[in-house]
């Protein structure tokens, strides 16, 4: 038998290691830095990600297979491997591109001018920030299980305190709350990890691929660690810590919050069930997770459309895109023989994945300039709005647009292919779900423009703040992705392990 | 036959210890318990042949946080707070089967794994000899996984930043967590002023072996942390404010002279942590020193809390 993906070091190997280690050094020495060398650390650390992203997307792009390092020279099953794909690619430049944007943005309100003393917020933002950055990009390039539950360690230790760096006691309800879910979730990961290193003597997914059986053993193992990674990524109906925690945290942390933090246990669970089980044959189990997807799109949307205050409405449709991502699932399953429908249905979802990354993190930067401008976030009052900031509106809409699913945006392109695969595979009921979902998503986005492009008082005079360029130019980016021709999504095809498994019969 | 009735004794008294703990209705109740319970998986670990593992537990499980737990509850009691609903008999009953189902499930799914069940351990033994380290679980932590332990440690770093963003407003930068006046006599005062220079040697000894025998960083750093801690309490030691550089310094000392090594492995031979041949016993020397102190020094801390609101310089 001959292993169908190897785990052999490849030149540019370094460029993953190099994507952990800059962000995790950075945050090890911002401690004695202290908060303005922190600060002037992330903003130069983001230049050399964004390379990093860059090169890594070229790298897998013109070899056509993952980057792989091995750490230490110790190869898996003994050995820890970095493997980069190109689903690692276009998530980890999204996260560079996020990152950036919002550490210009946080400039405004947690810098640190020269000779000022240090505050508590500048420092803890701009460490954890970088904690943040090196748990995304090593959730992205990390092979082996364990490893990875170290990366949700650092994922979950960086957002919870951003969600209550105001201080106030209700966001420290919202972060404890967080806290017990993602611990949870974290507790029943790794039981499931070590359920399967049990079972089969190795953590490195590439080597559980070839080796997972369907024993009661698996069952339970990826049961756990699902309904684990469920709980980090606020599936309905594990989605009570989102709303007050994002909705919470001062908005350049929302941004990250909603925009990379729940998708890092989504790329996780997506390794684990088309990684780690690529042949197993799940229709129900899958039927299941998108049925949850569902009922997030349909009740998070009707959620988001009942909300009184503006940055609560933008947490609820995060509860609702976080829906989509879900639907890939069975049709994945589906088309496990057919990999046209297969490659369609996974670009639709790595498509959602990264529009709504640009599109949420735009959104909430859109709202907290808002917020501060006005000194309020209530919808009923957002008359004159439209007048007073023009941009920060413009960005809403752009970024609205992407959500609800409207040509020409990366969002339509993202439920577009979604909804020819449900189609294509005969589950024509996602279809269904995912038109109902785009009503809903412009029924609350129309009505916020609605209030805020009538004359009315909140129209401050002066000149908008000009950090609503930054939110502005992530919209854009939301939208723009939608031009892209559908064969520069041939990337995030790249290493793809239920490919090495599933063409063969 | 005095194995068998051991073990099932040990295995007794910690089902009834978490039961115990869960029907307790008084948080010093339930940490008292929540100690004697990870001190007693501490010996279950004893009887499984993993004493590295064992002290860990007793270590940090029942030792620190055990404190930490002790504290926090000393804290709720003297400020009650209006805690939420507890849940209703309908909800609970819910909970319980939930947890039941899970602890079902993962005992059958233990008990159909193939015999014997795969594991590492040959393999870990047979490269033992080209990582310079006796002691496989030092293997595993300093060479084969170094990445992970790199990680955990930075995860400490980043525990610290997690505390202290905590902290009250008008006590950034002042002295980490409460004030204690200084012990005169009793129990406390004469631990604090005998236990540490024994414990020391006790945790330096820990260290030193650890790459060769069970032992090393992390539990050689818990013990380092309860005597500053044990001092702390007593009122001998005043903590440096968290503002200050050295104390930081301390901190990120560890994680960062590992990850310097880590990049000096990528450059010397081609792949990040590989160390390079001959020095690998030094290196790793190097790095556990490092890193006991700046765990030492990062535990004692999380234990002793953000700043309160009065700076009280």
């Amino acid at each position: 038998m001959t292993a169908a993906v190897t785990l052999a070091p490849t030149p540019w190997g370094m460029l993953p290691v190099l994507a952990v280690v800059l962000p995790v050094a950075g945050m090890v020495a911002a401690l004695p830095l202290g908060a303005r060398g922190a600060e002037r650390l992330t903003l130069a650390l983001v230049p050399f990600g964004l390379l990093i992203a860059l090169g890594m997307a070229a790298a897998t792009y013109a070899s056509g297979a993952p980057l792989v390092h091995l750490l230490g020279h110790w190869a898996p099953p003994l050995g820890l491997a970095f493997r980069a794909d190109g689903l690692s690619a276009a998530m980890m430049l999204t996260a560079a591109i996020v990152i950036g944007a919002v550490a210009l943005f946080a400039r405004a309100g947690f810098g640190t001018p020269a000779g000022a003393p240090e505050r508590r917020e500048a420092l803890s933002f701009w460490a954890l920030l970088l904690a943040l950055w090196g748990g995304i990009n090593l959730v992205l390039v990390a092979d082996d299980l364990f490893t990875l539950y170290v990366a949700l360690e650092l994922l979950s230790f960086a957002a919870v305190p951003l969600v209550c760096l105001d201080g106030g006691r209700a966001t420290l309800e919202a972060a404890l709350r967080y806290l017990m879910f993602a611990l949870l979730g974290s507790v029943l990961y790794l039981l499931g990890v070590a359920l399967l290193y049990g079972a089969y003597g190795t953590l490195d997914i590439v080597l559980l691929s070839e080796r997972t059986r369907a024993i009661p053993a698996t069952i339970v193992a990826v049961a756990l660690m699902t309904a684990g990674l469920l709980a980090k990524t606020a599936l309905l109906p594990l989605h009570l810590w989102l709303p007050p925690a994002h909705s919470g945290a001062p908005a350049a942390a929302s941004a990250v919050l909603s925009a990379l933090v729940v998708k890092g246990s989504f790329v996780l669970l997506v390794r684990l069930w088309f990684g780690v089980m690529p042949g197993l044959p799940v229709p129900a189990a899958a039927q299941i997770l998108a049925g949850l997807g569902a009922a997030a799109i349909i009740l998070g949307s009707a959620a988001a459309l009942a909300q009184a205050r503006l940055k609560l409405l933008v947490a609820y449709s995060t509860v609702a895109q976080i829906g989509y991502l879900f639907l890939m699932f069975p049709l994945l399953a589906a088309a496990l023989g057919t990999p046209e429908d297969a490659a369609r249905a996974w670009t639709g979802g790595v498509l959602q994945a990264v529009s709504h990354a640009f599109a949420k993190a735009a959104m909430f930067l859109a709202v907290g300039l808002m917020a501060k401008g006005l000194g309020h976030d209530r919808i009923a009052d957002l008359a004159g709005a439209g007048r007073a900031m023009p941009l920060c509106l413009l960005t809403f809409g752009l970024a609205g647009l992407s959500l609800m699913g409207v040509p020409p945006s990366g969002g339509f392109a993202a439920k577009w292919l979604l909804l020819t695969s449900a189609i294509e595979a005969g589950q024509w009921w996602w279809a269904l779900v995912i038109l109902g979902g785009g009503l809903l998503t412009g029924a609350y986005v129309y009505r916020v423009l609605a209030t805020a492009l009538t004359a009315g008082p909140g129209g401050a005079t002066g000149r908008e703040d000009s950090r609503a360029w930054i939110a502005l130019g992530l919209a854009l980016i939301s939208v723009a992705l939608g031009f892209l021709p559908l064969g520069a999504f041939g990337l995030v095809q790249i290493g793809r392990l239920d490919l090495a498994v599933g063409g063969v019969p | 036959m005095t194995g068998l009735l051991a073990d099932l004794a040990i295995g007794a008294a910690i089902l009834a210890l978490a039961a115990g703990m869960v029907a307790a209705r008084s948080a010093f109740t339930a940490t008292a318990f929540f100690i004697a319970y990870g001190l007693l998986l501490g010996l279950a670990w004893v009887r499984l042949g993993a004493v590295d593992i064992a002290l860990t537990e007793a270590a940090i499980g029942a030792g620190l946080s055990g404190v930490l737990l002790l504290t926090a509850a000393a804290r709720l009691a003297a400020r009650p707070v209006a805690t939420e609903r507890a849940p209703g008999p309908l909800l609970t009953a819910l909970i319980a089967l939930c947890c039941a189902a899970v602890a079902v499930a993962i005992g059958a799914a233990i008990l159909s794994l193939p015999e014997p069940t795969p594991s590492l351990a040959a393999e870990v033994a047979a490269n033992l000899p080209a990582t310079a380290l006796g002691n496989p679980v030092a293997g595993v932590l300093m060479s084969y996984r170094a990445l992970d332990t790199l990680l955990e440690s930075a995860v400490v770093v980043l525990a610290v930043v997690g505390v202290w963003s905590l902290t009250p407003p008008g006590g950034w930068g002042g002295f980490p967590g409460p004030f204690h006046l200084r012990v005169e006599s009793g129990p406390l005062a004469l631990l604090a002023r005998l236990l540490p220079p024994i414990g020391i040697v006790i945790a330096l000894h820990i260290l030193w072996v650890g790459k060769d025998a069970p032992g090393g960083k992390f539990q050689a750093a818990a013990i380092l942390a309860a005597m500053w801690l044990l001092a702390w309490m007593a009122g001998l030691a005043t903590p440096p404010r968290i503002a200050s550089r050295r104390l930081r310094f301390a901190v990120s000392a560890g994680a960062g002279l590992f990850l310097a090594i880590g990049v000096a492995g990528a450059l010397a031979e081609g792949a990040f942590l590989a160390y390079p041949a001959g020095w690998t016993k030094a290196l790793v020397l190097a790095v556990e020193f490092a890193l006991t102190a700046s765990i030492a020094v990062a535990l004692a801390l999380l234990v002793m809390g953000p700043p309160e609101e009065e700076d009280r310089a």
